[in-house]
């Protein structure tokens, strides 16, 4: 029953740990999914403007650059994106402009078979009306901004932008679908297109403005980002050319660097009350189990045993107790964290529709604290409670137990 | 009595003073515009851009009639070969061959880099004479290359402008503006023009070098090169219609 106890206590903290920073990463996940990945490659004048997206001073070679990152770092999925701006109009029948509106804009690998892209920004389950680009020439665009353009999936429009070198850029594209992004900003005017159609239309061949990296666990590890980025920007430290590639981690990149100490902090808060609470539950426990076994402590001492080895063999049980109660339950704690990492809690449902910038799915996630965090309040807790309880036992007199008994 | 009458005269003398100033500086002004407007005008330039990575050089040939309308095709290189824009009274219709497409250029474009130079489509469009949209007054000489000018302090009167304030330097024997800082209301400096190669053209005097710099964009700036410039011309007048984009 003890053992069971302080399973059940550990099962708990493990699992609340590792769900409250999976719940509290997915802000960071939305952001480094859509926008900064978990690192980001860019020229180093890309860089020091990267607010203003100046695909003048973009990545050129990606092919080869996409080589070397593969063969270096296998242990990351590298995206190449471009970012932009621009005008779409969407014509009448007779051509003319029926409207227009400003839009920000997205290359992204959308035909590539077997891209991780689109399961990435969750753009299918967003998907409001037509379907998923399928050949070169097609767009999505946020719906919002489709009704203000008066534009279906099917028709044509024509975005007006600037090419690399900064000389007007104007191509047709047909809407394949529409999206929903959920957030305010992105709904007013943004369009998708696959990767090849917008180097094509801003003449950046071979070129993008950042190739995002996205390690295969699927979370940020800002330790593992920022050592992987100064490793990468060391060995290019020499070049002084302002367009070598220059690797920065998502905490580096705009605001994010707050955001990421701000999580880190409160999820901090949220699991050490946690672990308190659960200290104090177990603490209580042991020492309940203590003063329950008052009457077993009194005819052991009765037959003549030492105080102190009954005291000690008390502490050794407890101890026992609480190693296998943590290990169990961390095991369980873990197992379920797993699970619910894999696969995640489905919420689509309790929501009014899918979209890109919200999580349809709440996840744990397992950080190394879920592997030792549960012998805080297992052993420690359940230990300390048996160590105060058994106190008690130097207090009693041989004298009185018989009386004690007898009652 | 005797004080309060001097003291009158000097005040109206420090008035009268600063009117024939402005008087002055208005009348420079509306030479400057003798030089640099015309009723109409047919150009064949080259606008080289100095961007961070490389330079390129793009040709047209434009067609202006007064400050309200103005037609310039696009001849290279390949890539905007048959660009076409239309600009009649204050609005910009643009074609591109690739789509087909004549489309009207407004709001916030306007202010993006004409083919990717320092210009603006704003800058390209307002064509209106100085002394018609800003007041002047000389704040100074100074020497421009070897040239001496007048430096001119200029404020918009109107409200439907790029550029508040300017600061222009004027050729005191040309009247053709060597120099020119445009500000932002708040006091920022946007743009800076510098012109050069000033020739002789059917009686009046006109830079045929131009140096764009936008002051918050990277880059060595745009150069632009008059080849041809014919003044009141006969300019048919199919050019100034939005069927002669397509054509």
């Amino acid at each position: 029953m003890p053992i069971l106890v302080v399973t059940l206590g550990v099962m708990l903290t493990v699992f609340l740990h590792a769900y409250v920073v999976g719940f509290m990463g997915d802000t960071i996940e939305m952001n480094a999914r859509f926008n900064n990945g978990h690192v980001k490659l860019m020229t180093r004048a890309y860089a020091a403007n990267m607010d203003q997206s100046p695909n003048d001073l973009a990545l050129l070679g990606v092919d080869s650059l996409m080589a070397h990152l593969n063969r270096e770092y296998p242990g990351i999925a590298w995206s190449p994106r471009i970012r932009f701006g621009g005008l779409v109009d969407a014509p009448d029948e007779n051509g003319e402009t029926k409207a227009q509106g400003t839009a920000l804009g997205m290359g992204i690998d959308l035909l590539t078979p077997g891209t991780p892209e689109p399961l990435r920004l969750n753009l299918e389950k967003s998907l409001v009306r037509g379907h998923m680009p399928q050949q070169n020439g097609e767009v999505l665009l946020s719906e919002t901004f489709s009704q203000k353009l008066k534009v279906s999936p099917g028709d044509q429009v024509t975005l007006i932008g600037s090419t690399m070198e900064g000389g007007m850029a104007m191509v047709n594209f047909i809407v394949a679908g529409t999206l929903s992004f959920g957030v305010e900003i992105m709904d007013r005017g943004t369009i998708l297109a696959d990767l090849t159609d917008v180097q094509s239309a801003l003449q950046m061949p071979d070129g993008a403005s950042e190739i995002n990296g996205y390690f295969h666990s699927g979370f940020y590890d800002d330790e593992q980002a920022t050592s992987l980025a100064a490793t990468f920007n060391d060995a290019l430290k020499e070049n002084p050319d302002e367009f070598a590639p220059l690797l920065m981690p998502l905490r580096q990149q705009g605001g994010m660097g707050t955001y990421v100490t701000m999580i880190d902090t409160w999820s901090g808060y949220i699991s050490l009350v946690f672990i308190l609470a659960m200290s104090l539950v177990l603490w209580n426990a042991g020492l309940l189990g203590g003063l329950r076994r008052y009457g077993e402590v009194g005819v052991r001492l009765a037959m003549g045993e030492e105080k102190t080895h009954v005291y000690g063999t008390m502490i050794v049980e407890s101890v026992f107790i609480g190693l296998v109660g943590s290990v169990i339950g961390t095991a369980l704690g873990l197992a379920f964290s797993w699970i619910l990492q894999e696969y995640g809690i489905n919420i689509s449902g309790m929501m009014k529709g899918a979209s890109v910038m919200f999580p349809d799915k709440i996840r744990a996630r397992i950080t190394p604290q879920d592997f030792y965090l549960g012998f805080i309040p297992g052993l420690f807790s359940t230990v300390l409670g048996t160590l105060l309880s058994g106190v008690g036992i130097f207090k009693r007199q041989t004298a009185r137990l018989f009386k004690e008994l007898e009652a | 009595m005797r004080t309060k009458r001097v003291k009158l005269l000097i005040l109206a003398g420090v008035l009268l003073a600063g009117m024939v100033q402005a008087q002055d500086a208005m009348v420079i002004l509306e030479k400057v515009d003798r030089n640099m407007s015309s009723d109409n005008r047919v150009m064949e330039s080259s606008m080289t851009v100095h961007g961070k990575r490389s330079s390129r050089t793009i040709t047209s040939r434009s067609w202006g009639e007064g400050t309200k309308k103005a037609f310039t095709e696009y001849l290279s290189p390949a890539s905007e070969k048959g660009t076409k824009m239309l600009k009649l009274e204050g609005q910009l219709w643009i074609y591109s061959p690739s789509t087909d497409r004549v489309i009207q250029i407004s709001g916030h474009m306007l202010r993006q880099p004409v083919m990717g130079s320092d210009l603006s489509y704003e800058d390209m469009m307002d064509d209106r004479k100085l002394s018609d949209v800003y007041t002047a007054k000389v704040s100074g000489e100074e020497n421009v290359g070897d040239r001496r000018a007048w430096v001119m302090e200029l404020t918009a009167k109107v409200t439907d402008i790029a550029y508040y304030r300017q600061k222009l330097w004027v050729d005191q024997e040309r009247f053709i503006p060597l120099k020119q800082d445009l500000y932002a209301r708040g006091g920022q400096l946007l743009k800076r023009t510098e012109m050069g190669d000033v020739r002789q053209v059917q009686g009046r005097w006109f830079p045929f070098t131009v140096l764009y710099k936008d002051m918050l964009k990277q880059g060595g700036g745009t150069e632009f090169k008059v080849t041809t410039i014919r003044f009141n011309d006969k300019i048919p007048d199919y050019i100034f219609t939005k069927a002669a984009l397509k054509q």
